[in-house]
């Protein structure tokens, strides 16, 4: 009983310490989340509120911890759920239905939950991007399909994402998926006789692995996104006028991932809440989205970015495969992935 | 929060007599002349059992609240009998355990090889640049994977600073990634040996050795039966220690391995956050939890008996510069390995920071590098405006307030345990192991208890150093305890002896020891805290971002810009932490250096 009273008295204290303001509004987000200072002042003048952003991990990690704390969420809304995770945020019921007027200028394609309790924010290709380069001096033709990969001349030159520790390795997967049918865990043998390396994450596949980066890796080719050659150029260590990278952006080669915004259900602060999707949705948040983040706008309002519209291509045609596929089989395909791949 | 005012200020009062209290009451026995009486009374120092109760309740409330709960909370939900039922959940726990075994030892006995020269080393010779050398073995202990990987990388890599300087071994010598996380593994727990069993080294009486030798032993039978048993319980402890961190490792496995090296850490991260499994993660984190439990009593076991041996401590150094050929030759190939060994990936990070990659890469085999602050200047420029911009300025403040807060609480927490652990009844002896369980929860679950115990609460910024103190205490108890039961009590009565008060005796005897070991545990939380460890899958707070913060946002975009910032901060970060364990072997006291 002691016990329990002092821990409810420490408690106490530490809430004491958390931020007292007129009104503050929780938006939960994945750690990749990025927003310009600026934009998100006008929308707290505008609204007279306090946005805190919490960042919860990686999209995984963030929806779990959101499923947790499903009956006393931690945040009002929540932003990054992707399309390969939209299902179990749906499953777990954590959002309440939210019909945004700004939806009349998203295209149909993106809004995946017609029930609305998640709505499009941006997409991403994931594709395979190159080391220009290192194909140029080695004569060397840039694959056009997947089966190209596993030929021969190829042979260790690629590296990938566990699709089960990493989203863009997911993504990959699930193209490879789209592509093959129940035939893609023949294909990632053969890419596996291949050599085919495998990493954990985005970040050593990217800056260790790959040759084109500033890591200076092996391979010449990683699983990345089609916006990451603007990357390159903005990023620069010295100034370019070209991308020392480009991405593979043939027919059902790149996955495309949607990303997702939310009103959590039993949030505190439903009218805050609404007007920030709406914000989120906005020309203004949309424009200032693509040289934070890296991803493009959903908006078809928002102009992109020059950097944009000359270093990075957008996949004409994308890995086709429902979500409500993916949804029923996710797991089951990963396991079997790493099944193969051990 | 009256309440808890209150409370704590009668606790911290209570306790505050307690300690005056037990001075006096040894003070005034240190002057009876009568040893055996003497005897009987030291060995009830801090007697009565209710007072050691008190000792006890801060850092018990503590992890009760922060880290029984929390943990009670996620297994009470998640653990499940029926998961033993599965067939398939049995062969995932058997074979992560399997893995996670095989790989510790593989590492412990590797680190063994490496550590127990060094030990030697360091405990029986003089030569320049000894103190520096020593400090630079202990630097990766305290530094983050993620800087330990890219400075792994950096030097490893295909195309990295050893490829760079010999070609022509590029391609033969890259290593698997199996043999990089043991290498790494080495880097980090080789200082744990060095530490422990150089202690115990440096302490053996030469005397005892001396006598065995004048009796007509050889070298090898002095070894086999007087230095070894002297020194299987250092031997054991250190090899504990560095097991149980092997056991656990996560950033390393996953950082330079990826997750096809599954340890039961690994597979907990990926069946609770990415293959929705929680009754597995919780199955396994228990598994890991007894483990751990066994090798914390273990070590209890073992760390008490190295006490007992520190008792007879020489009373001057019994190091000495090489004098023989043979001497003079271990001295210089070891310290030369080590110096390669720890110097280098160290000093690839700022080398990378200062190193540009020309845009115009001409051929691919003559990359050409150029010098540049580039780096460090654009630290400070915040080109998008953006609201999470780190400002390395702020970044490293909030590091250092953090790790202030955590010295001051893992302290305030610690000490009252290290008295009570000083001369350790039969209570001590059941909570002593539970104090280092928390090196080996998952920070995962711990995480996910974490938001079941204290939902929107986690956003306060203070729990960044409850979850940094739950990591640092461990260490700050293991230093203050051996110093703390260590005073040696022939020094106190000679002091009393010669006519000193009992403050005065206080003063000038314990106080030094205990202040050193109190500088010594206080650093050891600044440095844990500094880099974090795995408490930052606990909790981030964008509104107060920390150096190792700054690195992972660095690293998730692509360009040179970011990958040149991230080493530059990762710079910042080990120049932090390598003045701090300058500090910390400046004033380690011969007796206060175990962990």
């Amino acid at each position: 009983m002691k016990k329990l009273l002092l821990l409810t008295a420490l408690c106490l204290l530490l809430s004491a310490c958390a931020p007292a303001g007129p009104t503050t509004l929780t938006v939960m987000t994945h750690d990749s989340f990025a927003i310009t200072e600026d934009v998100v002042t006008a929308f707290e003048t505008a609204n007279n509120v306090d946005v805190v952003f919490l960042q919860s991990g990686d999209a995984g990690t963030m929806l779990n911890k959101a499923i947790l704390a499903t009956d006393a969420p931690l945040a009002d809304v929540m932003f990054g759920v992707d399309n390969t995770f939209l299902s179990r945020a749906l499953e777990a019921d954590i959002f309440d239905a939210y019909e945004s007027p700004a939806l009349s200028d998203i295209p149909a394609e993106f809004v995946l939950d017609s029930s609305f309790r998640a709505l499009p924010v941006d997409y991403g290709d994931v594709c395979i991007n190159y080391d220009k380069k290192y194909f140029a001096e080695n004569n060397l033709a840039v694959p056009g399909s997947f089966e190209d990969l596993a030929k021969p001349e190829y042979n260790g030159l690629l590296v990938v994402e566990n699709p089960a520790t990493s989203s863009p390795g997911l993504a990959f997967m699930l193209a490879t998926r789209a592509h093959f049918g129940d035939g893609f865990l023949d294909y990632w043998q053969s890419l596996r006789d291949n050599g085919v390396i495998v990493v954990d994450g985005w970040e050593t596949a990217y800056y260790t692995n790959f040759s084109a980066s500033s890591g200076q890796g092996p391979q010449p080719m990683v699983v990345s996104y089609s916006s990451s050659p603007a990357a390159e150029v903005i990023f620069a260590s010295t100034p370019l006028t070209e991308s020392p990278t480009t991405s593979i952006v043939a027919s059902g080669m790149c996955f495309r991932q949607i990303e997702f915004v939310g009103i959590l259900t039993n949030g505190q602060n439903r009218e805050l809440a609404e007007k920030f999707v709406d914000f989120m949705l906005s020309k203004q948040f949309q424009e200032d989205m693509p040289l934070n983040m890296f991803v493009y706008p959903v908006n078809q309002t928002a102009q992109l970015p020059d950097a944009f519209t000359q270093f990075a291509q957008v996949a004409e045609q994308p890995a086709s495969i429902t979500y409500e596929d993916i949804a029923a089989n996710r797991d089951a395909w990963i396991e079997a992935w790493v099944e193969v791949m051990k | 929060m009256i309440a808890w005012t209150f409370t704590s200020v009668r606790v911290w009062q209570k306790t505050h007599l307690i300690l005056l209290d037990s001075f006096e009451r040894i003070a005034l026995h240190w002057r009876s002349p009568w040893k055996g009486k003497i005897m009987t009374i030291t060995k009830n120092y801090f007697t009565p059992s209710t007072s050691r109760l008190l000792l006890w309740i801060p850092p018990l409330l503590f992890l009760l609240s922060f880290f029984f709960f929390p943990l009670f909370k996620i297994l009470t939900l998640t653990f499940n009998l029926e998961t033993l039922t599965d067939l398939n959940n049995l062969l995932i726990a058997r074979n992560s355990l399997l893995f996670t075994f095989y790989q510790a030892i593989l590492s412990t006995l590797l680190t063994f090889a490496l550590g127990l020269p060094a030990a030697i080393l360091f405990s029986k010779f003089n030569f320049p640049g000894k103190s520096i050398l020593r400090a630079l073995t202990a630097v990766p202990f305290m530094l983050p994977t993620v800087v330990v990987a890219a400075a792994f990388n950096s030097i490893f890599s295909p195309r990295g600073l050893f490829s760079f300087f010999f070609p022509s071994f590029t391609q033969s010598v890259h290593p698997s990634p199996f043999i990089l996380i043991l290498t790494a593994h080495v880097f980090y727990n080789t200082t744990i040996i060095i530490r422990i069993v150089g202690n115990a080294l440096s302490k053996l009486d030469l005397r005892i050795e001396s006598s065995a030798r004048v009796l007509g032993a050889d070298s090898f039978r002095t070894w086999r039966y007087i230095t070894l048993p002297l020194l299987r319980p250092s031997l054991l402890a250190a090899a504990l220690l560095v097991f149980m961190f092997d056991f656990t490792s996560f950033g390393v496995i996953l950082l330079l391995g990826g997750s096809q090296f599954a340890t039961l850490e690994v597979e907990i991260y990926i069946r609770a956050l990415q293959l929705p499994n929680l009754n597995l993660a919780a199955l396994l984190s228990v598994i890991q939890l007894i483990f751990t439990l066994i090798f914390s009593i273990l070590y209890t076991r073992t760390i008490n008996q190295v006490q007992v041996q520190t008792q007879t401590a020489p009373r001057f150094s019994t190091s000495r510069p090489p004098k023989t050929l043979p001497e003079r030759i271990f001295v210089i190939v070891l310290s030369s390995l080590l110096v390669t060994y720890f110097l280098l990936p160290l000093a690839s990070l700022p080398i990378r920071s200062l190193t540009r990659l020309e845009a115009d890469r001409g051929q691919r085999d003559q990359v050409q590098y150029g010098f540049t602050t580039d780096y460090y200047e654009e630290l400070f420029i915040n080109r998008r405006g953006s609201l999470f911009y780190v400002p390395p300025v702020q970044a490293a403040l909030n590091s250092l307030g953090f790790a202030g807060i955590t010295v001051i609480l893992s302290l305030a927490l610690g000490y009252p345990a290290a008295y009570a652990l000083a001369k350790p009844s039969r209570l001590e002896k059941i909570l002593d192991p539970f104090l280092m369980l928390p090196l080996g929860a998952s920070a995962v679950m711990m995480g996910l208890g974490f938001i079941l115990s204290f939902g929107r609460l986690i956003a306060s910024p203070f729990f960044i150093p409850i979850a940094h103190t739950l990591i640092a205490l461990p260490f700050v108890i293991r230093t203050l305890q051996p110093a703390l039961a260590s005073i040696p009590e022939r020094l106190r009565q000679a002091a009393s002896t010669l006519g000193a008060s009992p403050f005065r005796v206080w003063q000038t005897v314990d106080f030094p020891i205990l202040s050193r070991a109190t500088l010594s545990a206080a650093t050891f939380a600044f440095t844990v805290s500094l880099g974090e460890f795995g408490a930052t899958l606990l909790i981030t707070r964008p509104e107060y971002p920390t150096i190792p913060i700054a690195i992972q946002r660095f690293l998730s975009q692509p360009g040179g810009l970011n990958y040149g910032q991230a080493m530059a901060m990762a710079t910042i970060l080990m120049l932090l932490t390598t003045l701090s364990i300058l500090l910390i072997e400046k004033l380690r006291f011969n007796n206060a250096g175990e962990f």
